[in-house]
């Protein structure tokens, strides 16, 4: 365990102290090699158009490097991987396309991926705009957003524990479980609730929202405080009530900043697997597609099928990214 | 989005409430009940976890989080001693012991013989067992069991009812520290986070100043790649990445699944956010401080290392936190970069393990999921501001 830890404090030194060694040294060699010293006008200015030229890319080398062989090279090799077979070796045309076609769990995960993009993002959006909405307006506003806000500091694993244990059901004797205890202090029969199926999905879709809530509501805070207050004011002069502010004057100023909190959300939910994998491993009915593509590559260890679920993902959060991309086009243009 | 020029914490001082000078008295009433509402929801949940977590083991097994402070009434059953434990006093056999334990803190109400009738006679009431002898059953547990005749029986079970006070224990988190590998995964998720958060930084800087305040050709197609792999799915990647290492490890011998694998994994993986965030606001940075320093023949590098990187220290900070809680948290890339052994594993892919195979100790879960997010909840609340900022930079700016 000591070993570990020097093994790790030795690898910030050398990572920092390469990447310090890199940066100044390459910066240096490149004034050394294209020095003007001594050198007349043209010959000159030459070198130090070739510096400005050369010199971005030593900045950015390392970073291209590791974008290229962790990012960008892996997405050509899964789309050419889902062409081949479990072991990656043998090309197969399409035959991993009609084993998805023809696979329960795949059409389920598609399914349920479409339940949880339609839930979420809404409802963690809704609830942040509300939260944002009230706590703007009490003296305790601010204290209530950091607890609201504080279940983005913890893991889908320990939120998937939390609320495992909400949902926790015991056959006979006293519920320990709140959900149920609630239920059976109402009156109700106690539930399995993680089994229950079609609504238990919405049990697990309930945690993503639980910690994707502070998340809206910190960016939609921010956006209401940027209405114009005159705008308000004039509404308020017309007599119109607070509800009509709302929805007319309000609403309508943030409406970008809310596309942009449900997008940002989206993309999280697709990619959703550690609370599938927590919470019921994939199990009754309530596959998605990243716990099913981890199924594929670790459990199945069928590479082609694996790559083929996480090029849907990837197609999936293509629009969004395209999206992005136009945006900060745009907004380069603005700078 | 032009509209948001300035991020504010969510800590800074309110605004006077946007709506806040309309008098409607039974208006804000509700507010304040519905923001209590919300609120109560989203802590209850950790504060059940936390208080169970300081629970007695066999408390929590059988009664829920909110009667804790409580004493409950419950029903038991005891040994009573064997013949072994007899003495014999004058003309009397004697068995003498205590039902509730040696050093209990229940109070006994009431025992039977019957395990459907625990609480048939009070306590201090005397009782003819069915082997033979009286007992005599105290409110502290102590039982006096005569008989005129040696005892002889094998094991006679006595059953009662006994008021159970609260009780709250480290035991729980003992034992999960120790016996159920948390500790040791305390240690390896700190292994793996502090480099994985430090690495990135200095390699995104340089790339972000160049993005930022470098002309030359391509640089708005490369900004346009680092905002479409902000969102490229990890799972893009294992697979070939997983290839690859399994490549190396039998070319050049080693194992594919190294803590060096993952450092350089989730170093890459941070990469797009980093230089995203810094390049937003290095370009934000006034351009006279730059124009000025490069009149007086500042290098690019100098201008960078002395003026750049110091300005630029909220937004590395922005960064950093969510890079390390991003790693902390992180399940997928734990999973697939590093061993399923003890030295290897994680909290999050310990914590998972244990939700497998120790799924009804609740006392082992909720302490060990409470080891799991202490740090990221330090971290978070410690430096709250500048993770807000970041969110706000980060998501608002670009999309």
């Amino acid at each position: 365990m000591v070993e570990q830890i020097l093994y790790a404090a030795l690898t910030i030194a050398v990572g920092v102290g390469f990447a310090f060694v890199y940066f100044w040294g390459s910066n240096w060699l490149l004034d050394r090699a294209l020095s003007t010293q001594g050198l007349d006008g043209p010959a000159s200015a030459r070198r130090d158009t070739l510096r400005t030229r050369i010199r971005p890319w030593l900045f950015l080398f390392p970073a291209l490097f590791f974008l290229t062989v962790y990012l960008v090279y892996p997405v050509f090799e899964t789309i050419r991987l889902t062409f081949y077979d479990g072991g990656g070796r043998n090309f197969v045309g399409a035959a991993n396309w009609i084993w998805a076609l023809n696979s329960p769990a795949f059409v389920q995960s598609l399914i349920n991926n479409a339940l949880w993009l339609i839930f979420v993002p809404t409802a963690a959006t809704a609830f942040g705009l509300l939260v944002a909405v009230l706590a703007d307006r009490l003296w305790w506003g601010n204290i209530a957003k950091s607890l609201v806000f504080m279940p983005m500091a913890i893991s889908f694993v320990g939120a998937s524990v939390i609320w495992k244990f909400i949902y926790d059901y015991r056959g006979t004797g006293e519920q320990i479980g709140l959900l149920n205890a609630i239920v059976v202090a109402f009156g109700g029969e106690p539930q399995a609730w993680i089994t229950v199926p079609f609504w238990n999905n919405f049990f697990l879709m309930v945690i993503l929202v639980w910690i994707q809530t502070g998340f809206a509501m910190v960016i939609l805070s921010a956006a209401l405080r940027g209405i114009p207050e005159e705008t308000i004011e004039a509404a308020r002069i017309d007599g119109a009530s607070d509800v009509r502010i709302f929805f007319d004057i309000m609403i309508p100023q943030i409406l970008p900043t809310i596309l942009v909190v449900w997008t940002t959300i989206t993309i999280v939910v697709l990619k959703i697997f550690d609370i599938v994998l927590a919470m019921t491993g994939g199990q009754w009915n309530t596959q998605v597609l990243a716990n099913l593509m981890y199924d594929q590559m670790f459990r199945a260890n069928h590479f082609g099928r694996g790559s083929l679920v996480a090029l849907v993902i990837m197609i999936a959060v293509l629009p969004v990214m395209i999206w992005n991309i136009r945006q900060a086009r745009s907004e380069e243009g603005t700078h | 989005m032009a509209t948001i020029t300035q991020s504010s914490p969510v800590t800074a001082e309110p605004k006077a409430g946007i709506l806040s000078n309309i008098k409607v008295t039974p208006g804000k009433a509700m507010a304040h009940l519905a923001l209590l509402l919300l609120v109560l929801i989203w802590t209850v949940p950790t504060f059940g976890l936390l208080i169970s977590s300081v629970r007695d083991r066999d408390q929590l097994a059988v009664s829920g989080w909110w009667t804790s402070l409580t004493t409950v009434q419950r029903s038991f059953a005891g040994v009573l001693g064997t013949p072994a434990d007899q003495v014999q006093e004058d003309d009397q056999f004697v068995i003498r012991g205590n039902v509730l334990g040696d050093d209990s803190n229940q109070v006994l109400v009431g025992f039977g013989t019957s395990i459907n009738n625990p609480a048939e006679f009070p306590a201090g009431s005397s009782v003819e067992m069915r082997t033979g002898g009286t007992i005599t059953v105290s409110e502290d547990g102590s039982y006096v069991w005569t008989s005129p005749t040696a005892f002889a029986h094998n094991r006679v079970r006595l059953f009662y009812t006994s008021q159970v006070p609260p009780r709250f224990t480290l035991d729980n988190y003992v034992e999960v520290i120790t016996a159920a590998g948390i500790g040791r995964a305390f240690v390896n998720s700190f292994t793996v986070t502090v480099p994985a958060t430090i690495i990135p930084i200095l390699i995104a800087a340089f790339a972000a100043y160049a993005l930022a305040w470098m002309r030359f050709p391509g640089r708005t197609l490369l900004v346009a790649l680092m905002v479409g792999l902000l969102v490229v799915p990890l799972q893009m990647s294992l697979i070939p990445l997983l290839r690859l290492y399994n490549g190396i490890a039998t070319t050049f011998g080693g194992s594919a699944k190294s803590y060096l694998g993952i450092w350089l994994a989730h170093t890459a993986f941070g990469l797009p956010l980093a230089i995203y965030l810094l390049r937003n606001y290095m370009a934000g940075l006034p351009r006279e401080i730059m124009e000025s320093a490069r009149m007086d023949g500042a290098s690019h590098f100098q201008i960078f290392v002395t003026m750049v990187l110091p300005l630029s220290f909220p937004a590395l900070a922005s960064f950093a936190i969510f890079q390390f809680l991003w790693v902390w948290n992180d399940l997928l890339v734990a999973i697939v970069f590093l061993g399923q052994s003890q030295n290897e594993l994680v909290l999050t892919g310990q914590l998972r393990a244990l939700l497998g195979s120790r799924g009804d100790n609740w006392e082992i879960l909720t302490a060990g999921a409470f080891i799991s997010i202490v740090v990221p909840l330090v971290v978070f609340f410690s430096l709250q501001r500048y993770f807000v900022r970041g969110l706000l930079a980060g998501s608002v700016k670009g999309g």
